[in-house]
């Protein structure tokens, strides 16, 4: 069948089963906008920045598990997404950029909105292409989809000159992708798998430590059978939080810089680290040299280049998490294996009792802990997404939320991107239209892509915006308190500009203010209740820090701040250990 | 310790800055690097000789696998390989003096390619030792001017399956 190459890309974007596109149009691209415009079944959701876009596919693939898709134009609308290509590229996240580019014939003369994308996005893509001949368009599309969603997800750009998208091709679906050098390694080796399987049957202190690859994989059902038949204790990352129910009596809380004490105590006292999806990414892991440094490890990765990257390991699997958790789990059956964890669940009990976190709690000031535990509260049994921001409200959500199921969870991880949360909201909210969405935010980073509030309104997504509102950029505060002799340079931020309840409303949205807690309750619950986006501007304790914390390149279990505690060679009992074990 | 890798990619557009940009953005060095196709046109080799210790070495190879344009990666042994690189010396050669570099350019099996009225250039091929040594020798004339190609390698027959 004779079409443009544009019409095929919608032809191929619906046979991928594509439901939603985010975009923003520009010269280049109007070819394919204009065959988007009557496109059967494709939504097409107009952003107000290409960032915003990009971050909305990013968490509708994060919610739905279905690539999220991108389209923008050339030069600048290209150059706008690189942030969150990154963003996807760190937290492997599949989605599909396709951008228009000036026409063949004058690429590479700095032609008006030219710009080298493919070039800009080699170190943070899975792969690139640049199109130069319409009838590649099907192998590229069906290359595109595959390579983004299989092995370790993540972002794929296809960069489309104008010529190539208005020009005629014969059209036929493509019949299977073909590509010699990518063949993602799935099940587990089986070899690896039993001795996997044989440290666990033994190990008197065995750790699950889960991240976003068992999300990935699909697999939070399998990880919670693996666990409760050994009854294995569940630390997971904050890319894996949903990946195991956090109000389940295995879960041990989130690792790291501002993670559990008990958490990290649990970490450092281990006698088998079960590494499954999880990349020892350095906010995790503090020194390397401390980490861990009692057990045997296993690290389950589908990508083999993170196995031994960080950490030198034991017993190495590659595949992917779900079908190797479930072929650990049929091992263990076979061998008859049983739990063996009570004295060890009992020191982790034991520690999770004493150093809980902790805020001192406040009858006029509003603390932010305090508003995170509220949203808890008053989201219950609502089933919600949340989404975050980046910096300390970001941190008091994982230590305040409970996340019990996958994919509910949405945050920049590995690059830390200030703006993502609402347009990862507006994206959410898109893949779960069922589900109340909330960004848990700060003043800072909301500013960022605020301007998405249009987006919100327009669509009738009726994301709610919780800003921890102290004035300043929190986290950057803190750190110049604890490491800068409080040396506030270019960190505060007046609370009152904009005012957030104004700005909500100038977007026709919902805008509400607490500023006692008193008022708290009631603001949270009108914004919840309305029937549109809402923004509430909870003004917080401005000077309060996230505790605990590991201090930049410190040892986890030594921790700044919170109930004190000293290292984990000071906190196990290990007499009563023995005498329970016994 | 330098290693030599036999890497097999499609040979299609934007490939070799793919694996430069890897190389360069994880902060791995490349002595010197060669790419031609093979016997096989849709596919090229590189030949990239990089100093690196098991670890950088296995992560290397791990992340060049990662790229999608990549078939194949060896890391060639050095007792069983075949390597050669190619010189061009232009070398600084009054008269009376030409015969004496000719004569060494004969012991080193290399080839005089041209001939000027003060210089002449001299094609060489052979391993890094032997083109060190000519070289060195070389260097008491004047070179004035010096282009290689950085080294190819193939695998010994022997270890052919």
């Amino acid at each position: 069948m004779k079409m443009t190459g544009a019409q095929a890309m919608v032809r191929l974007l619906q046979k991928e089963g594509v439901e939603v596109v985010f975009g923003y149009p520009g010269g280049v691209v109007l070819p394919l906008f204009d065959a988007l415009y009557e496109a059967e079944g494709i939504r097409v959701i107009l952003t107000r920045h290409e960032q915003g876009a990009t971050h909305a596919a990013d968490a509708y693939a994060r919610v739905t598990g279905k690539p999220g898709v991108v389209i923008v134009t050339s030069g600048p609308g290209a150059a706008n997404t690189v942030t969150g290509i990154a963003n996807a590229y760190m937290d492997s996240v599949p989605i599909v950029v396709i951008t228009g580019q000036v026409a063949t014939h004058v690429l590479g003369t700095d032609a008006f909105q030219e710009t080298d994308i493919t070039g800009i996005t080699i170190p943070i893509t899975k792969h690139n292409y640049l199109v130069d001949d319409p009838a590649d368009i099907p192998s590229i599309m069906a290359e595109a989809f595959h390579i983004a969603s299989t092995g370790r997800p993540g972002p794929v750009l296809i960069d489309l000159p104008v010529d190539v998208s208005r020009g005629e091709i014969d059209f036929t679906y493509p019949e299977r992708v073909n590509l010699p050098g990518y063949k993602p390694t799935v099940k587990g080796h089986a070899k690896q798998v039993h001795q996997a399987a044989a440290l666990i049957a033994k190990a008197r202190k065995p750790l699950l430590y889960v991240g976003g690859g068992v999300l990935s994989s699909n697999g939070a059902k399998e990880l919670k059978e693996l666990a409760e038949l050994m009854q294995l204790p569940v630390v997971t990352t904050l890319m894996g939080k949903g990946a195991f129910p956090e109000d389940h009596h295995l879960f041990v809380g989130m690792p790291g810089m501002h993670g559990g004490k008990f958490t990290n105590y649990a970490i450092t006292e281990t006698d088998l680290l079960l590494g499954v999806g999880v990349r020892f990414d350095d906010r995790v892991t503090g020194k390397l040299a401390t980490f861990a440094s009692k057990a045997k490890v296993v690290h389950v990765d589908v990508d083999p280049a993170e196995i031994g990257k960080n950490r030198p390991v034991d017993v190495p699997i590659v595949g992917d998490a779900r079908a190797v958790i479930s072929a650990i789990t049929a091992e263990l059956r076979k061998m008859n294996a049983e739990p063996r964890t009570d004295a060890w669940m009992h020191v982790i009990d034991d520690w999770r009792a004493r150093y809980p976190f902790h805020y001192h709690t406040s009858e006029t000031a509003i603390m932010p802990q305090y508003v995170v535990e509220r949203v808890r509260e008053l989201t219950k049994g609502r089933p919600t997404v949340f989404t975050t921001e980046v910096g300390q409200n970001q941190m008091w959500a994982c230590q305040y939320l409970r996340i019990t199921e996958p994919r509910t969870w949405v945050s920049s991880g590995g690059l830390g991107t200030m703006g993502f949360g609402l347009p990862a909201a507006i994206g959410a909210q898109l893949g779960r239209p069922d589900h109340l969405v909330i960004d848990i935010a700060g003043d800072g980073s909301i500013q960022m892509n605020s301007q998405e509030l249009a987006t919100a309104a327009i669509n009738k997504l009726p994301v709610k915006v919780v800003i921890l509102n102290n004035g300043y950029l929190g986290m950057v505060r803190q750190w110049q308190e604890l490491f800068y002799e409080h040396r506030y340079s270019s960190s505060t931020l007046p609370q009152d500009c904009p005012d957030f309840v104004k700005l909500a409303e100038a977007y026709g949205c919902f805008g509400i203010r607490a500023t006692t807690p008193a008022e708290l309750d009631d603001a949270l619950v009108a914004a919840f209740a309305y029937d549109g986006p809402a923004i509430v501007d909870v003004r917080v304790e401005r000077e309060e820090n996230v505790f605990p914390m590991v201090a930049p390149g410190g040892s986890i279990d030594e921790m700044l701040g919170g109930i004190p505690g000293g290292p984990v060679s000071e906190m196990l009992d290990e007499e009563l250990f023995e005498e329970v074990w016994e | 310790m330098k290693h030599t890798l036999s890497v097999l990619v499609e040979n299609k557009p934007g490939v070799l800055t793919r694996v430069a940009s890897l190389f360069a953005r994880r902060g791995f060095n490349i002595d010197s690097l060669a790419v031609g196709t093979t016997e096989d046109p849709t596919i090229s080799r590189m030949t990239i000789v990089v100093s690196a210790d098991e670890t950088a070495l296995e992560q290397i190879t791990k992340q060049l696998y990662k790229l999608i344009n990549v078939l194949k990666v060896q890391d060639l042994d050095p007792e069983e390989m075949i390597d050669r690189e190619l010189v061009l010396y232009k070398v600084s050669a009054a008269p009376e003096r030409r015969h004496e570099i000719i004569e060494i350019a004969n012991v080193f099996r290399a080839k005089i390619v041209d001939v000027g009225r003060a210089s002449l250039t001299i094609e060489a091929t052979g391993t890094g030792d032997k083109l060190a040594a000519m070289e060195d020798l070389l260097r008491a004339y004047g070179i004035k001017e010096l282009a290689r190609t950085g080294k190819i390698a193939l695998a010994r027959g022997s270890r052919d399956a």
